[in-house]
């Protein structure tokens, strides 16, 4: 029987099987932010063991809450950095340099193929866009990763989804994700790895890939994973032209961690892209899904484009074309967080933040912020938002508060209309007059 | 290892979640042992006062599925700040069952006529339970009655209990 990605990288990462169903395995990096590492470094102080297994392996970054916004945001961000300091962890990014820890560390050349990683936050499942296999952990689990660059895991199934056909214009790869946590439901995937696979991902640029990896856990997953290829390759070449003798040669060499063709899975999931219309969420979980046009004219209080979801360049890019020449509806508010500060400085030198600001958005620096409403954007309660982040559940964005998940074309047109509304892009339905 | 053993606070429900063992508004607190006196705010139940019924208590005995909603291991650290290292139910949510054992605790799964005839026979009284890891052996009493029980623990899970936890297992194997 041959292997999955998921299956090669755990063979290769193998340290320790203390029992059938466990596996542990040697980390290649260990990602921290200050919401959930400060309290596994007190830990790991109380218990005498502060300690690091490779400072070069531990990325850490402030993102959640940046600027701090009281006295205990402040303290989280000071024992992360006073922990950077006194370990050597050099690749430390604070505000300024810093940004949505899911956008900041691809961007950086800290994934590749093959990589293990955890992190303390649920959307680490991002970095698998890399053929990485990359879960988010609990506290101890965070402590023990940090302290012997190690982690235990049961060993997950996979299921495969393949996605073939084109994507209608105006269509983008947040839908596609969305239909499918629709398909697979939010505990669909619980103890699995998604696989995606087909044409469809194969065209996808890595900034798309990351978006549907980043929400594999909205249906459960432990990590969502894509084949590497040149597409990786060409996105990490900067970070790896030292190691290889040419781009064919990395190729060859990521090509290890491919799944064998008779690879077990414990699903299949088949998706049309060119049946996939754009897509948001009703309810308060992520798997209350429906075309946009079925919730055409909803009212909406504020719109936020940003998150490790959907606050790359490419997105505001995508919005920004919308929103050049128009304004921003008098009856609502609009928030874009780039994402990291090269996305922002980007933006800046493309004159897309020159565009958002004309149309009437606050632009704020990078950060998670209104994300998980605890900064920079909070809902009032009773208030809706539009936003291109990837949680809806009661309360995320502020207490009492509804989050309608979208793409950010379909973010950009519900700024300009004042209600939710499929964009101009999209060729198949009303546009935005 | 830790000690397994205390009096039982009965807490008569299914479905006690994170949020109630530990409310949300606490997770920005970087040190567990802050979380000391906010352990079970917010449960809802009635006759339940956490100020008389947590005094001198140690194991918790309760229905199915505790420790569902939110994966904060706060919940188990709140518990732990308290002194119960042992929560005996008909069930568990599968991430606070990871993270109990993650931190050295014990929980036991019994079956719900079980924790029927323990509810009925030894609630509103002091009952005493102790805990050997090694034999799986649950043996509880009070004035009136003596019960042995035997439960079920795997084998990783028992190395677990026995290194005091995932941290200390790990720094010492690997
Ligand atoms: S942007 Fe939102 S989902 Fe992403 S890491 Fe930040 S808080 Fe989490």
């Amino acid at each position: 029987m041959g292997q999955t990605i998921t299956q090669k990288i755990f063979h290769s990462h193998l340290v320790d099987k203390p029992f059938d169903e466990v596996s542990v395995l040697r980390l290649d990096r260990v990602f921290c932010h200050e919401i959930t590492t400060p309290v596994a470094i007190t830990d790991l102080v109380r218990k005498n063991k502060d300690r690091v297994f490779d400072p070069d392996k531990i990325k850490a970054v402030i993102d959640h809450v940046s600027p701090a916004k009281d006295s205990k945001t402040a303290r989280q961000g000071k024992i992360m950095r006073e922990w950077a300091g006194r370990h050597g962890i050099t690749d430390f990014f604070d505000i300024g340099r810093n940004g949505v820890c899911h956008a900041l560390f691809p961007e950086k050349g800290f994934v590749r193929p093959g990589f293990t990683i955890i992190m303390g936050d649920s959307h680490t499942c991002t970095h698998g866009a890399f053929g990485a296999f990359a879960a988010g952990v609990g506290t101890t689990d965070l402590e023990v990763g940090i302290l012997k660059g190690v982690c235990a895991f049961k060993d997950p199934g996979t299921i495969k989804v393949t996605i073939e056909g084109s994507l209608e214009p105006g269509v983008f790869a947040k839908d596609v994700i969305l239909s499918v946590i629709r398909e697979l439901t939010v505990n669909g995937a619980t103890n699995q790895v998604l696989e995606f696979e087909g044409e469809t991902v194969d065209r996808m640029t890595m900034e798309e890939r990351m978006t549907l990896c980043n929400m594999a856990v909205e249906a459960g997953a432990t990590c969502g994973i894509c084949k590497p290829d040149m597409t990786t390759v060409n996105y990490l070449w900067e970070f790896i032209k030292e190691d290889f003798s040419s781009r064919e040669a990395a190729l060859d060499s990521f090509a290890r961690f491919l799944p064998d063709p008779d690879a077990d899975y414990s699903r299949t999931l088949h998706f049309d892209a060119g049946s996939v219309e754009p897509m948001v969420t009703h309810g308060y979980k992520p798997d209350n899904v429906i075309p946009v046009s079925s919730m055409q004219g909803r009212k909406v209080d504020q719109v936020y484009i940003g998150s490790c979801t959907n606050g790359r360049i490419e997105d505001l890019r995508v919005a920004a074309a919308i929103l050049k020449n128009r304004t921003v509806s008098d009856s609502l508010r609009a928030i874009v967080s780039p994402a990291t500060t090269w996305v922002y400085n980007q933006a800046l030198k493309e004159g897309i933040l020159q565009t958002f600001m004309d149309a009437g958005f606050c632009v704020t620096n990078p950060t998670c912020g209104a994300c998980l409403g605890m900064s920079n954007g909070v809902l009032a309660e009773g208030e809706v938002a539009a936003a291109t982040t990837n949680r809806n559940f009661n309360g995320r964005m502020g207490k009492g508060g509804m989050v309608h998940l979208m793409s950010p074309a379909t973010a950009a047109a519900t700024a300009v209309t004042g209600v939710i509304c499929n964009s101009e892009l999209f060729s198949n339905k009303r546009s935005i007059s | 290892m830790k000690d397994f053993s205390g009096y039982v606070l009965f807490l008569d429900r299914s479905d006690i979640n994170t949020d109630e063992i530990i409310p949300a508004k606490y997770l920005t607190e970087p040190d567990r042992e802050n979380l000391g006196p906010y352990l079970l705010e917010d449960l809802e139940l009635e006759g339940f006062d956490r100020t008389r019924d947590l005094q001198g208590r140690s194991v918790i005995l309760t229905r199915a599925n505790f420790g569902c909603g939110s994966s904060r291991e706060h919940a188990p650290w709140a518990l732990e700040i308290n002194g119960f290292h042992m929560v005996i139910a008909e069930s568990f949510a599968r991430i606070f069952r990871q993270n109990m054992f993650n931190c050295g605790m014990l929980t036991v799964e019994l079956p719900g006529e079980t924790i029927d005839s323990l509810f009925s026979k030894y609630r509103g009284s002091e009952a005493y339970v102790t805990a050997e890891v090694d034999k799986s052996l649950l043996t509880i009493s009070n004035t009136q009655s003596k019960d042995e029980i035997s439960f079920h623990i795997s084998g990783y899970d028992k190395e677990l209990v026995k290194a005091n936890g995932w941290v200390e297992y790990a720094d010492l194997r690997y």
